[in-house]
Parts: structure tokens; C-alpha cells; sequence
């Protein structure tokens, strides 16, 4: 059985070559810092003994680091904690935190929770579909409830909660944006 | 720390802040913060700073006052003036300490004699908008791990388990079982390895009770946990947290490392023989994870999906090993009960239903906020004196228990508030959000909403939740978009059933559980959605075949 999943692993891996293929589709930063991330995804995976059962938190890690995850990224992380790939991509898929596609400059996350719901927040999801298309800098999500309930509608701007929004309001963030 | 530490820490601190003229509070909870709290916080401590009167004023951030509505809010005159809607121009009159001074935020002065105030008791939140979540000695001083000390040192885990059996404590996460059971149940496994999870992952929209715990009175669940540790012999325990609560993982990650350079977690516990560390894992935004076997695959590093019990965890969980998993709110029960005794909590609530539930007010009325009140509360109470009513419009429906619960019509209005009650009229006690509906909700869309909201978190792992969300989905669709027809509202009940009957796990067995709610109480709006094409709440845009 063991011998059957490394031989996988090998398939999986075979003709990759350099076993770090860090992909240039990712931002480009300046060399030191970008190191720097691998070092640190590298010390993350060593602090938890390069355990597979730590691949959520190595996930969390190399998403904060890396903005989201690249095939390559998860096939890196794959051979690290010794896991079969599919798993590995089975895990980032399911869970919706985890980003495969680079996100834009800025993020917009619209609460979808049952209080931003009532309160109108579709009409918010219109506004930002209509004027964040393809090409635009601003990525648009929707979260499922971010707990701020008592602000409904909110809106999570680059981090940022943004407390009983209206397309107004929300209008005049975008253009601060630009 | 030892004991005696402890002690003198609590009494040092107690003297230290009497000997203050004044303590102003600072809510910093999430709410709060999104208004503006943390500059509002600063501008008063440069103000102090600047009046000269540091040493007699001490301005702390605490976590949530409940009041989330009228945020940023500032209690001041160490907690017996509560001002809401603050702005940092008001940092200087703060600061005075002089009343005349303070004439100017009379308007916007709360009183604290309202019934949002007195219909409330307060145990899990007892601290919450009093403590400095950041400040281990705040805790310290309100008689924090003091029940930690006398568990260990005047209890057998036995006892404790026995006093928590006594309190008729049952857990806060929505199912309502006998925590006390469950704690025997784990102690009595045979095993060197036991784990005690911490299930934070708050997944109900319409809910931020536990996110308000954590973020306001870390500790209080950290001293809950290791006393559960001893109790039932588990030297390791993790806290479960959603991904999305940055502010709760950051204020539990600092409560973690306090606590643990005061060595009142890790290993010999205030010089006691008893070990327990407390780790944390950050969800990733799966709301299945808030099912038991599921959030423990999720802390393996697995796709969060659930598997068949039994064995139930208390047998086999984490890593196979006896696990004991515990709500949030239900860990910040414990220090209470240990402290003032099991048969002091069971006095309060229903005979069936001890103690005190804490809500998360949301959606169409005036007080959205926290708000915790003894079990067997009616809800008119609840919604009517303490949340201050419906601000326009007219009341409809209250709903309870998220995607999982239902939603409860205006002749219920008077139910009291525990397990059984609600269950009896089609909803459940869930984790505490509580969300009003007035007459512009379309109960037809809400089933559609949170039926949207179990298909996309369906797990796959088993058919009839994986395909029967979907197919309920879609007929509850195009009933808001006034294409369905009687065979369809016939074949939706016909799933209802098969759902709640032949799914793997909670999330599909209560998935139509607000479907089944509104046809109960609503069936009018259904029929009118089919037989005459219209939405009688005037929300869906039938005509223009657009979902609202």
C-alpha cells in the first residue's frame, strides 16, 4: 500500500525537475523578501515536523505568505509533509478560505449572512459586480456570515469591516479606491 | 503562580484599581472597532495623558458591551455611566472626570435601567465590558482561576464532574446534551491520550455569541477547558476557531501565552501534579466543520467531512482517542459552576433547561446586539423590552437556529425560551442568533436563502444532503421566481422528509428544517407563490423573473 502511493507521488512529481519550481505567475517582489517566504513557509513546515497533520495551518501559512495557492505551491507542500498530491488539493479545494487563483489588488467580501441578507446586501453584491468586472483591481466575494451581525450590511474592504453599508457608500469606497 | 500568587495577584489588583479615581471602558469589541473604537480609545488616553491624570484614570479596551447597536460605546465613571455613539471629540470631556464636563453627552448617555439592561443575568458575559481581554491581571482580579485553583486543590475528578452533572448544564452549541454525561463518558475511557476540543467554529450566520466570548474574555474558556482537562484526564486540548474571527484568534493567542509564562496552563498547573496545554486551529472556512466528527478530520488536516457514529467521540475521536468536544459557551459555564457550586446554577432557568442562554439580536429590531437571559425567557420579552421591538414595520418572524432551526410566527410569541419549547413549535435552541423578520421578508425566499446556504456546504460525502439541497434548492427557486407548480411544493415535502430521515449528518438531517417551518406557519405564502404568481411580502420580483 505504502509502496503503491510513493510510486503516485513519483508519477506525480516525475519531470519536475527542480523540486522548488516557484511559478513567476505570482507578484513580483523583490528577491530578499521573496526568499524571505519561502524561508518562512519552510519554518512553518519544520515547527510542526513536517507532519501532515498540520497541512491546514501549512495551507494558512503559505496563503498569507503567497496570496493564494499555486499547483506548484501545493505540489511543493505535497512532497514536504510526505502526502499524496490529491490529497494535498484536496484539502485547498474544499475549504473556501483557500484561494487557487491570484486574487486582485484590492478585495471586497460582502456578507451573505442571514441579518446582511435581510438588510439588503444582494443589491450590494449588483453594485460590485457591475462595476468590479474582468480586469478590474478589485476582487469581489461573498462570505457566508462574518459575525458582525449587529453592523448588517457589511462589507470586509481589504481587511477592513465596513459597518451598514449602502450602494451609496459603497459606491464612494470604490471611487477611493479608484 | 502559585496559589498563593494568585491571591496576592487578585489583591493587588483589586487594591490597585479601587485606589483609581475612575476606570473608563472602551469597547473593542468587532462590532465596536468597525465604528471607530480603537482611535476612539487612543484619543481618550492621549487626552488623559495630556490633563495630567494617568495616574488616577485607567482607560481599558473591553469586549462587548452588548449594546453593538449603538457602537463605539464608552461606560465610564468605572462602569456606571454607559455612553454609545462616541466620537473621538468627545475624548476631552471623557477625560475631565469633571461631571459639567460630561454635560454635552448626556443625549447620547444609555441608562442602564433600561429592561435591556435589567432583563439580563449575566454568567458567561459576566466579564465581558468589565475585563481587559488582553490583561491576564484584570481577569485575575475579577476572580478569574480561582475555580481552576479549587478544583485542583479541593476537588477529585469526580467531583467535578459531579458538580457539573448537578448544574444541569447542557451544551451551548445547539443539541442540548447533559455536558456532565459527556464528561463522565470521556473519563471513564481507559486511555493514557484524551483530548478536549473547544468547537469554535461559529458557522450559523445570524450568530456571534462564541466570537463574542473569545474576543471578549479569553480566559474564562481557557480556565474552563483545563478544568474539563482534569476532570475527565486529558492533558491536551485544542480551540477549534473559524478562520474568519481574526481578532478572537489574536486576543485567544496572547490569552494563551499569558497564561501559560503564569503557569496556569502547560505543565504543573499552579504547582499541582496536573498538566494541560491548549492549541489552537484556525478553521478554514467550512461551515460542516461545527459538526463533531467532521471539525475532528478538519484538526487531522483532512477535508472536513463527517463520519458515521458511533463510536462518538467520547470513544474514538481525535486521532481515535477518547475526545471530549465542547461548545464555547459551554466551557465559559464551568469557571461559575465551580466556583458557586452546581446546585446555585441549576436554580436558574426551567427544570429542564439550567442557567442562561446568550443571543446574538440581528436582522429588523432596534437593540441588535448580545444579550444573555436566564432559559425559559419568553420571547416576547426577549425581543420587545430587551431588544426594544421592530423599528418600523410589523413583526412576522423571529428565526432561531440558522440554517439548522426555524422560524417562529407571532402567535408563539410567548414560548419561553429553552430545548424543548422550541422544539415543540419547529425550531430548535441552535447556538443563540436570533434573527427578527418583519412583514418585507418573504418567508419563501429565507427557505430559499438558507437552503442556498446547506447546498453550497454540503460536504458531498452522502446523497440525499449532496443532491436533495440541490433539488430543494432549485424548486424553492423557482417558486421565488413564480415557475412552480403543486406537484413541486408536494415533491419539496416529500424531500423534507427523505432529508431529515436518511442523511449522513446533523447538517442534512436539519437542512429542511426551515423549509418545514415556514409551510408550517407560512404555507399561505407558498400557495401564493404558485397559484397566483405572486410574492405576498412584495420581496420577490416575480414579473420581471429576476430572484430578489
Amino acid at each position: 500500500m505504502e509502496e503503491w502511493r510513493f510510486a503516485i507521488q513519483i508519477a506525480a512529481f516525475s519531470g519536475r525537475g527542480d523540486p522548488t519550481p516557484i511559478a513567476e505567475t505570482e507578484k513580483p517582489l523583490p528577491a530578499a523578501v521573496k526568499d524571505n517566504r519561502d524561508k518562512l513557509l519552510e519554518r512553518a513546515m519544520s515547527r510542526h515536523q513536517y507532519s501532515g497533520d498540520a497541512l491546514i495551518e501549512v495551507l494558512h501559512t503559505a496563503q498569507e505568505l503567497y496570496g493564494f495557492l499555486s499547483p506548484e505551491r501545493l505540489k511543493t507542500i505535497a512532497r514536504k509533509l510526505r502526502l499524496p498530491p490529491s490529497r494535498v488539493l484536496g484539502v485547498a479545494s474544499f475549504y473556501h478560505f483557500f484561494s487557487l487563483e491570484p486574487k486582485g489588488e484590492h478585495t471586497m467580501v460582502v456578507c451573505l449572512g442571514t441579518a446582511c441578507y435581510v438588510a439588503g446586501a444582494l443589491g450590494l453584491v449588483e453594485v460590485l459586480q457591475r462595476r468590479c468586472g474582468a480586469g478590474s483591481k478589485v476582487s469581489v466575494q461573498t462570505a457566508r456570515c462574518i459575525g458582525s451581525c449587529g453592523l448588517a450590511p457589511a462589507v470586509i474592504a481589504d481587511g477592513k469591516i465596513l459597518a451598514r453599508v449602502t450602494k451609496a457608500s459603497l459606491g464612494a469606497e470604490l471611487d477611493r479606491i479608484g | 503562580m502559585t496559589i498563593e500568587e494568585l491571591n496576592q495577584t487578585q489583591a493587588d489588583e483589586t487594591a490597585r484599581q479601587q485606589a483609581l479615581d475612575e476606570r473608563i471602558y472602551c469597547c473593542t469589541a468587532a462590532g465596536c472597532i468597525s465604528c471607530g473604537a480603537e482611535g476612539l480609545r487612543n484619543a481618550i488616553t492621549e487626552q488623559v495623558k495630556s490633563q495630567g491624570r494617568l495616574d488616577k484614570v485607567e482607560v481599558c479596551g473591553t469586549g462587548c458591551m452588548g449594546m453593538c447597536s449603538r457602537g463605539p460605546l464608552v461606560m465610564a465613571a468605572s462602569g456606571t455611566a454607559l455612553y454609545g455613539n462616541v466620537t473621538p471629540s468627545d475624548a476631552p470631556a471623557l477625560a475631565s472626570g469633571n461631571p459639567l464636563d460630561r454635560r454635552p453627552l448626556a443625549d447620547r448617555q444609555i441608562d442602564l435601567n433600561a429592561p435591556f439592561f435589567t432583563q439580563q443575568v449575566r454568567i458567561v458575559l459576566a466579564n465581558s465590558g468589565r475585563v481587559d481581554p488582553e490583561k491576564l491581571t484584570d481577569y485575575i482580579a475579577a476572580g478569574g482561576y480561582q475555580s481552576l485553583a479549587r478544583a485542583l486543590t479541593e476537588l477529585k475528578p469526580p467531583e467535578v464532574i459531579e458538580e457539573v452533572k448537578t448544574s444541569g448544564l447542557r451544551g451551548r452549541g445547539g443539541a442540548g446534551y447533559p455536558t456532565g454525561l459527556k464528561w463522565e463518558l470521556v473519563s471513564k475511557q481507559i486511555s493514557p491520550t484524551k483530548y478536549i476540543v473547544c468547537n469554535a467554529d461559529e458557522g450559523d450566520p445570524g450568530a456571534f455569541m462564541d466570537r463574542s466570548v473569545l474576543e471578549g474574555d479569553p480566559h474564562r474558556v481557557l480556565e474552563g477547558m483545563a478544568i474539563a482537562g482534569y476532570a475527565v484526564g486529558a492533558q491536551q486540548g485544542y480551540i477549534y476557531v473559524r478562520g474568519e474571527y481574526g481578532l478572537a484568534i489574536q486576543r485567544l493567542q496572547t490569552a494563551i501565552k499569558q497564561a501559560e509564562r503564569e503557569h496556569l496552563l502547560g505543565s504543573r498547573i499552579l504547582e499541582s501534579g496536573f498538566g494541560f496545554r491548549i492549541d489552537l486551529r484556525i478553521g478554514a472556512g467550512a461551515f460542516v466543520c461545527g459538526e463533531e466528527t467532521a471539525l475532528i478530520a478538519s484538526i487531522e488536516g483532512k477535508r472536513g467531512q463527517p463520519r458515521q457514529r458511533p463510536p462518538y467521540p467520547p470513544e474514538s475521536g481525535l486521532w481515535n482517542q477518547p475526545t471530549l468536544i465542547n461548545n464555547v459557551e459551554t466551557f465559559a459555564n464551568i469557571p461559575p459552576i465551580i466556583e458557586k457550586g452546581g446546585a446555585w446554577f441549576a436554580s436558574i432557568g426551567t427544570p429542564s433547561s439550567k442557567g442562561t442562554k446568550v443571543f446574538a439580536l440581528a436582522g429588523k429590531i432596534a437593540n441588535t446586539g448580545l444579550i444573555e437571559v436566564p432559559m425559559g425567557t419568553a420571547l416576547r420579552t426577549i425581543l420587545f423590552d430587551i431588544g426594544g421591538g421592530i423599528p418600523e414595520g410589523k413583526f412576522k418572524a423571529a428565526q432561531t437556529g440558522g440554517p439548522s432551526g426555524g422560524c417562529i410566527p407571532e402567535q408563539f410569541l410567548d414560548t419561553p425560551v429553552d430545548y424543548e419549547s422550541l422544539a415543540r413549535i419547529g425550531s430548535i435552541m441552535g447556538s443563540g442568533g436570533l434573527i427578527v423578520m418583519d412583514n418585507a421578508s418573504c418567508m419563501v425566499d429565507v427557505a430559499r436563502f438558507f437552503m442556498e446556504f446547506c447546498m453550497d456546504e454540503s460536504c458531498g460525502k452522502c446523497i440525499p444532503c449532496r443532491a436533495g439541497t440541490v433539488q430543494m434548492h432549485d424548486i424553492l427557486r423557482r417558486m421565488t421566481l413564480g415557475d412552480a407548480s403543486e406537484d413541486d411544493l408536494a415533491m419539496l415535502e416529500e424531500l423534507s422528509g427523505l432529508l431529515r430521515e436518511t442523511s449522513l449528518c446533523g447538517l442534512g438531517q436539519t437542512a429542511p428544517n426551515p423549509v418545514m417551518s415556514t409551510l408550517r406557519y407560512f404555507r399561505q405564502e407558498y400557495e401564493a407563490h404558485i397559484r397566483e404568481r405572486r410574492c405576498p411580502a412584495g420581496h420577490c420580483r416575480i414579473e420581471a423573473g429576476v430572484p430578489a
